[in-house]
This record gives structure tokens, C-alpha cells and sequence, in this order.
């Protein structure tokens, strides 16, 4: 199987993830989406190092995943903050900062 | 020397800051400053008398004013054989109107800030004529012309009076601008603005720059003594109390002019073209203050304009050469008496009728005004020039010398000063028949009576002096020998005589009685309200031959169109370039201000884009 297929897959699943950040409302499905983004990227990461030969893509790809499980802890408290103080989780309604 | 403007420079400023501690006593030491400055000016004169005349000049050298690199400019003064003149002339004449507004200014709650200003205008004035540089004379030329201003603006809760006072500054600031350049153009010329400078180097300096110093300087001294073209100030100047009109605008300041002229008499004599113009303004202002004195009503007015005529004689008679200039100072000093003592006389016949000016509301004072009616009368006969008074001497003898002035505009400019003493008698005359003679035109309510002995004893002492100072002064040509060291005149040519001094005083004599003979049977009888029906040439006097009109149309009103220009550009242009700035930042942040609009994705997207770009342009420069 050809090796660039991986990276069709990656391209793909980076697309939806985008989309998914650009078009939905609810905070958690955004937050999947960002996930799914960086899942991609870690595919892609993956791919070039099997392609190169070296595994210098595997470990920027370790390292994305410590920076993405630190991102899900924040970001769940964030986004369960607002929940219990708001009663909706759409980013929408959550534009305090605005005027 | 210095004391002479010291001290009252110091009274002056004594009594404006004492304030009202001051207004019990202020107008005896005012008084007693100035009789001291002419006591100081006489003593010098005795002392100057004994020495031979090129010993005579004293400079005397006050500190280094201006001095950087090879530029120094000494304050210092200069007291020689024309300085005394105007010395003993403004502090002994001065002392005699301090006198007379001690009476005159004895209801003015104000009498105080009146006489500090008089006291500064003799520093000034004494300033003036003690300089020895041009720039020396300027300070004092500026100092006279701030006394002026606020002498004439003194009942300034009057706007009218404000309102004269202000026109006379800016007229004579056209005229200071000419001194100033004179002054620059001098030290381009000869790297000095010193009067012994100039006169070492006038005569290798070129006749162009020569020409442009001496119009300058013409034009100051126009502005300054009231001359055509910038003469319209003088007749408004009458506002002010008329011990100042006697002073400021008939005896001394006015004749700054005819100072100034003789004094950069080493220029005149080396400029032709120069003298030319001298002479054209003295023959155009003769005739022109002439003519507006025989319509004037207001008997203050009517002598501003004689006067203006008068300086109109004298700066004729300093445009004629060497010859003329101990001629002008002559009339100028006999002139200093009648003039000051006349208009001291309008001001008692003015404080005897409640203020009135209309001289058609006077008529038949003679009998009740004995003193004032004697003492005006002779100055009368003194600016009439009829012998031995004292115009005769200084009147007939610049009469003369322009007829002898040599060519055929010797015939012009003489016939127009003969004129011109034809008209002042016959406005001369108009005024003291209106005022003292005829049938009594006053209201029933004013009670004219003669003034106090402070106000005659003035007016007796300028009375003498307009009887005797013409044939004291030319005694055995006294006063053009006196002045002969600094005019210079042992070079002049003595050419073909066109008229003889006899046939000139019977010509000035016999139109002198034409005039005064009209005058005296158009005004035997007259209305108190002036006549409506009057010819044009009547009614242009009467609007002092449109002068301000003049003035209005050439000067003002373009001059309001360019500001009001100037103000247009300002707010249109630079104040319209900021806005436009302020304008079109507004209007970006109103674009701009639209993709803040809160939403978190709208956010995502411009992330996007702009990970987009920038990716393409990398790919774009790598590949």
C-alpha cells in the first residue's frame, strides 16, 4: 500500500476536525474536533518519519499528545465552568467580552 | 546727561506704581521733575555757549548694548548744537503744560496716571533726540509714540477716544516699519546704525542704497510728524486732553519728523532723488492740511490740521539742501511756542465752555476770555507771519529759499508754499473770528469765564515766545550759525537769486491779508449749525479729502479680505489636513472595528486563513 495514503487520511481528518471548529456550537464537539486536528497532524508527523527513515516525527508526535492531554484538562474545566455557570455550553452565548 | 531721562523716566514710574498713595502730590513732583530737566538743559546750553563750535558736540557713552563678535552697538548719547534745540524746546515747553494741566486736569480723578504719562513721554522724547545712533533714537521714537498712544487714549471709557488712540499707533507703526529698515539697511551698508558712522561712509555708499535709506527714513518721519501719505492719524488724535494736543501733537512729538531729517542730513545731501520725495510730501502736506483746516469745525481739529501744514512747511524746507535744514528747525522752534500756546488757548476756551469744540457755538469770547484772547491772538499773528512776529521770520524765510531753490520747480514749489500761507491765513483767521469775535452763539447755560492763573501764566509765557523767538533766533543769523557745524551748510551754492527776501515777505504778506480779508467777511456772521448746503470742494474738506476713505478702501478692507483669507486657508487647509487624518482613521476602525464580533469560530476561521497564507508563501518562496 502506498505510504501516502496515510497522509490523504491525515489531510482529511484534519479538514473535518477545522470544519467541525467552524461550523458547531457545543464546546465539547469543538473540543473533539481540536482533538481530531491533532490527531491528524500526529498521523502526518508519524508518516514523514516512516517516510524519512528517522524518528524524529515520533517524538514531536509524543510530544503533541503531552501538550494535547494538558489541553483536555483545561480545557474540560473550562468548558465545565461555564457549563454550571451559563446552564449551555455553546460558545455563542459565551461572548461576556464583547462591548 | 543721563539724569535728563532718568529722572523722569523715574517719576513716571514712581507715580504708576504708588497708585492713589501718590495722587495727592503726583502732579507737583511730575511738575518739579521736568522744570528740573529744563533748569539741567539750560545750565548745559550756558555750558556748550562758551565753547568754540567744533567743540560744542558731547557724547557721552552709557553702556555696550549690543556686542557680539565684530557687532557692537553702545548705548550712548549725544547732546550737540541741534539736540539743545529740541532739549530746551520739550522740557521748557513741557514744564509750561505740566503747569497748565495742573489747573486743566484738576477735576480728573486720574490726574495722577496723567501726569506720569507726560513725565515718561519727556524721557522718551528726550531719549529721542539725545540718541546718537539711529537705534539709540528708535528706543525714544518708540517710547513717544506708547506716551502718545496713551495720552490720546486717557478717557478711554470713551471707544470713540480708544478707538483714536489705537488708529494713531497704527499709523505710526507703518511709519516706525520705514525707520527700522532705514536701520537695517544702514548697518548692511556701513556695519553701524551710529549718526558720526553713517555720515563717514555716506558719502562712498552707493546712490541706490543712499535713495533707499533716505525713503525710509521719509517714511518715518511721515508717520511720526503726520505727513502725507500717513497723516489721517493727527486730526483723530485730538481726542486726547488738549494739554497733550498743545504738547505731544504740536510742539514736540509731531516734529520728530523734521528731527529725524535734519539729523541724516548727510544722507538728504547725498541723495537728490531722496531730497526730491522730501520735498514733494512737505509741498503735498502744506497745502493738504491747509485745505482741511478751513472746514473744520472743532476748533481742536482745525489747528491739528494747521499743524499738520505747518510740518508740511518745515519738512519742505528740509528737503531743500543744506540751506534749508536751519530754516525748518527755526520755524519748528517758533512754531513749538504759537502752536502750544494757541491750542493751551483752545483748551482754556473749551474748559470756560463746558467742553464744547464747535466753534460755531462760540462767537464774541473776546470780551469775556481777555487773556486767552490776547495770547491766542498773538500766536495768531505769529502763524500768520506777519512782521515782527515770529512766523514772519521762519514762514517768509522757507518761502524764500524754495523760490531760490534753483530751476523751474523752484517756481512750483514756492507758489505752493505761498499758497499755502495764503489758506492758513485765511483758516487762521476763520478760526479766531468764529471763536472770539461776532455775535455770541453760546447757550444761555454756559457760563464761559477766563481760566485760572496756572492756565494764563502758560499761555502769557508762549505768547512772548511767539512774539519774540523768531527775531531772537534769527538775530544776526543766531540759529543758522549755531547749527552750522552739524548741517553743514558752509557748501552750499549760492546761485542766481530768483526773488529777493524783501519782494518774498511783501508776495507773503499781501496774500496773507487776501486771505485773512475773506475769511473775515465769509465769517463776520455765521449760523450755529453748519451750513448743509456747501460746495463739493467744502465737503471733501470737510471729510479731510477722503483720507480715510482712502485708507479704508486701499489698506483696510484688503487687509480684513486677507485675513479673512488667511483664516480660511487655516481652517480649510492645515486644520482640514489634521481632520482629514482623524477622518479616515475613524472610518478604518468602523471597518475594522466589524470582525471583533465575539464569535470564537469567526476567530478560528481568521486563524485559519492566516495559517494559510502563511504556509502558501512559504511554499511560494521555497519552491
Amino acid at each position: 500500500m502506498d505510504i501516502s495514503n496515510y497522509l490523504y487520511l491525515s489531510v482529511i481528518l484534519f479538514t473535518i476536525g477545522a470544519l467541525g471548529v467552524l461550523i458547531r456550537r457545543n464546546a465539547i464537539v469543538i473540543f473533539m474536533c481540536i482533538e481530531l486536528m491533532l490527531n491528524a497532524s500526529n498521523l502526518a508527523l508519524v508518516t514523514f518519519s516512516r517516510i524519512n527513515g528517522n524518528l524524529d516525527g515520533q517524538v514531536a508526535s509524543f510530544f503533541t499528545m503531552v501538550v494535547a492531554a494538558c489541553e483536555v484538562v483545561v480545557g474540560l474545566a473550562i468548558i465545565v465552568t461555564i457549563y454550571r455557570s451559563r446552564r449551555s455550553a455553546s460558545v455563542d452565548d459565551a461572548s461576556l467580552l464583547k462591548n | 546727561m543721563v539724569y535728563l531721562i532718568a529722572l523722569p523716566l523715574l517719576s513716571s514710574a514712581i507715580l504708576l506704581l504708588l497708585g492713589r498713595i501718590a495722587d495727592k502730590w503726583g502732579h507737583l513732583l511730575a511738575t518739579l521733575v521736568s522744570a528740573s530737566a529744563f533748569g539741567f538743559g539750560v545750565q548745559q546750553f550756558l555750558q556748550m555757549h562758551k565753547q568754540p563750535g567744533s567743540n560744542r558736540a558731547v557724547t557721552q557713552k552709557l553702556f555696550d548694548w549690543i556686542s557680539v563678535g565684530t557687532f557692537k552697538v553702545d548705548a550712548s548719547l549725544l547732546l550737540d548744537q541741534l539736540s539743545i534745540c529740541f532739549v530746551l524746546l520739550i522740557t521748557g515747553v513741557g514744564t509750561l503744560i505740566h503747569i497748565y494741566s495742573i489747573a486743566y486736569m484738576s477735576h480728573d480723578k486720574d490726574r495722577r496716571r496723567f501726569f506720569a504719562f507726560l513725565n515718561l513721554f519727556i524721557a522718551a522724547m528726550l531719549l529721542l533726540v539725545l540718541g546718537d545712533s539711529y537705534l539709540n533714537l528708535y528706543v525714544g521714537w518708540e517710547g513717544v509714540g506708547l506716551a502718545s498712544y496713551l495720552l490720546i487714549g486717557f478717557w478711554n471709557q470713551n471707544p470713540v477716544y480708544a478707538v483714536a488712540a489705537k488708529k494713531a499707533f497704527v499709523a505710526n507703526r507703518v511709519g516706525d516699519l520705514g525707520l527700522s529698515l532705514a536701520i537695517m539697511i544702514s548697518f548692511a551698508q556701513f556695519g553701524t546704525a551710529s549718526f558720526s558712522g553713517v555720515a563717514a561712509g555716506a558719502p562712498h555708499a552707493s546712490s541706490a542704497a543712499l535713495t533707499a535709506i533716505g525713503a525710509m527714513l521719509l517714511l518715518a518721519a511721515a508717520g511720526k510728524s503726520a505727513q502725507f501719505p500717513l497723516q489721517s492719524w493727527l486730526g483723530d488724535a485730538m481726542a486726547g486732553p488738549t494739554p497733550v494736543s498743545a504738547l505731544i501733537h504740536a510742539a514736540t512729538m509731531v516734529t520728530a519728523g523734521v528731527y529725524l531729517i535734519t539729523r541724516s542730513n548727510f544722507i538728504f545731501d547725498a541723495s537728490s532723488t531722496a531730497r526730491m520725495m522730501v520735498i514733494a510730501v512737505g509741498v503735498i502736506t502744506l497745502l493738504f492740511g491747509a485745505i482741511v483746516g478751513t472746514a473744520k469745525d472743532d476748533i481742536k481739529k482745525a489747528l491739528a490740521a494747521s499743524t499738520m501744514s505747518q510740518i508740511g512747511y518745515m519738512i519742505l524746507a528740509t528737503g531743500l539742501g543744506p540751506v534749508g535744514y536751519a530754516f525748518a528747525i527755526l520755524h519748528l522752534l517758533t512754531h513749538g511756542f504759537f502752536k502750544a500756546g494757541m491750542f493751551l488757548g483752545a483748551g482754556s476756551v473749551m474748559h470756560g465752555m463746558d467742553d464744547e469744540v464747535n466753534m460755531r457755538k462760540y462767537g464774541g469770547l473776546a470780551k469775556v476770555m481777555p487773556v486767552t484772547a490776547i495770547t491766542f491772538g498773538l500766536g495768531y499773528l505769529a502763524i500768520l507771519g506777519v512782521p515782527p512776529f515770529a512766523g514772519f521770520y521762519s514762514k517768509d524765510k522757507i518761502i524764500e529759499t524754495a523760490f531760490n531753490s534753483g530751476g523751474s520747480k523752484a517756481i512750483v514749489i514756492g507758489g505752493a508754499a505761498l499758497l499755502g500761507a495764503g489758506i492758513t491765513a485765511f483758516y487762521m483767521t476763520r478760526v479766531v473770528v468764529l471763536t472770539f469775535a461776532g455775535a455770541r452763539r453760546w447757550k444761555s447755560e454756559a457760563h464761559p469765564h477766563e481760566s485760572s492763573f496756572l492756565m494764563w501764566a502758560p499761555m502769557v509765557v508762549l505768547a512772548i515766545g511767539s512774539v519774540a523767538s523768531g527775531f531772537l533766533l534769527s538775530m544776526g543769523s543766531a540759529l543758522v550759525n549755531w547749527l552750522q557745524p552739524v548741517v553743514n551748510a558752509s557748501h552750499v551754492a549760492s546761485g542766481k537769486e530768483l526773488m529777493k527776501p524783501m519782494t518774498v515777505s511783501v508776495l507773503a504778506l499781501g496774500v496773507v491779508v487776501l486771505g485773512a480779508g475773506y475769511a473775515i467777511i465769509k465769517y463776520r456772521a455765521v449760523a450755529a449749525e453748519a451750513p448743509e448746503k456747501v460746495s463739493i470742494f467744502t465737503r471733501a474738506a470737510r471729510m479731510d479729502l477722503g483720507q480715510d476713505i482712502v485708507n479704508d478702501k486701499v489698506f483696510v478692507k484688503p487687509g480684513f479680505a486677507l485675513t479673512a483669507g488667511l483664516v480660511a486657508v487655516d481652517y480649510k487647509v492645515i486644520d482640514g489636513a489634521v481632520r482629514l487624518v482623524g477622518w479616515l482613521i475613524n472610518e478604518i476602525s468602523d471597518v475594522l472595528r466589524k470582525i471583533q464580533n465575539g464569535y470564537v469560530r469567526s476567530y478560528a476561521l481568521m486563524m485559519l486563513i492566516g495559517v494559510f497564507i502563511c504556509v502558501l508563501i512559504l511554499w511560494m518562496v521555497t519552491a
